[in-house]
């Protein structure tokens, strides 16, 4: 079975790439881009019945860091 | 006093901070992130900088889980002395030792000069070599130094002067200019400035060396 899982900076903390990433969109002249959010995404290979239990499990003791980053665990 | 460096794949400041461990008369081994247990009778712990496994996943994520990282836990637990600069900085707070997280350079370029520091508590071992309010200079060198920590937890580290030292002219955009924070016990220190870097004229300055003098110091009368 197959997991992805998604890592982003928690709402309120300042994100310091996504927001170049906007001026650069706004100086390639796309226009109306009012907000830019990078993250990460990683996807795992998992043994087949791994639980979803387990692999929150593995978000808050390494993939993620909870005191500035969310994260969604979507199993495929 | 006997004091353990740790060295992970990529610390690249191990070296520097045993020649100025050394140079203030502590006893120094260096000790491999593999290894599950410290040598026996250490006092203190130092986190070296660099780029342990790459800065891979986060700074000092993949360190901070390493075998030898649960040792320098219990030692923390046990009240043992644990000095962390830059990289070894970001691992402890990502052993949870030290609150907050350290994030990109708020304007995304990778720093390296001298900063002036002001002292903001000599309440520790590490800082009771200077006066609060004392500037110092030390260098810095990193790209992840941007100190995050929510409002409930600053209110903590202000009520208990858990601040340590924060910058003069902010170079990253860290919450409350802070640059090195203590533990609850003062007794684990992580910073961003390297004081390893000024402790020799050669350096430029020598700064530092009252931060390792201080921290010896400790063990010389107990």
């Amino acid at each position: 079975m197959k997991a992805r899982v998604y890592v982003m900076l928690k709402n309120g903390v300042l994100d310091p790439q996504g927001e170049a990433v906007r001026h650069a969109l706004g100086s390639l002249g796309f226009d109306g881009v009012e907000g830019v959010r990078q993250g990460k995404v990683i996807e795992l290979d998992l043994a087949d019945g791994t639980s979803e239990a387990l692999i929150e499990q593995m978000c808050e003791k390494l993939l993620a860091n909870t005191v500035i980053e969310s994260y969604r665990i979507e199993v495929l | 006093m006997r004091a353990a460096v740790i060295v992970f794949p990529g610390s690249n400041c191990d070296r520097d901070m045993a020649v100025a461990l050394r140079a203030a008369g502590a006893d120094v081994q260096m000790v491999w992130h593999k290894d599950a247990s410290l040598p026996e009778g250490i006092d203190l712990v130092a986190v070296p900088g660099g780029f342990s496994f790459g800065d891979y996943l986060r700074c000092g994520a993949i360190a901070a889980q390493s075998p030898i990282c649960q040792a320098v836990v219990g030692h923390a637990a046990r009240g043992g002395y644990v000095l962390g600069v830059c990289n070894g900085f970001q691992v402890l707070t990502e052993t949870g030792l030290l609150p907050g997280a350290l994030m990109r350079n708020a304007n995304l370029k990778f720093i390296c000069k001298t900063t002036d520091l002001k002292v903001e508590t000599s309440a520790s071992a590490f800082t009771e070599g200077y006066n609060a309010g004392d500037t110092v200079g030390f260098p810095v060198a990193h790209h992840d130094g941007n100190y995050t920590v929510d409002d409930a937890t600053l209110a903590e580290l202000r009520g208990e002067d858990r601040i340590a030292f924060t910058y003069g002219d902010n170079p990253n955009g860290s919450v409350a200019d802070i640059a090195g924070v203590l533990s609850e016990n003062r007794r684990v220190l992580g910073m961003m400035p390297h004081p390893e870097r000024a402790v020799d004229n050669g350096h430029g300055g020598t700064d530092g060396q009252a931060l390792f003098r201080g921290l010896i110091g400790q063990f010389a009368t107990a």
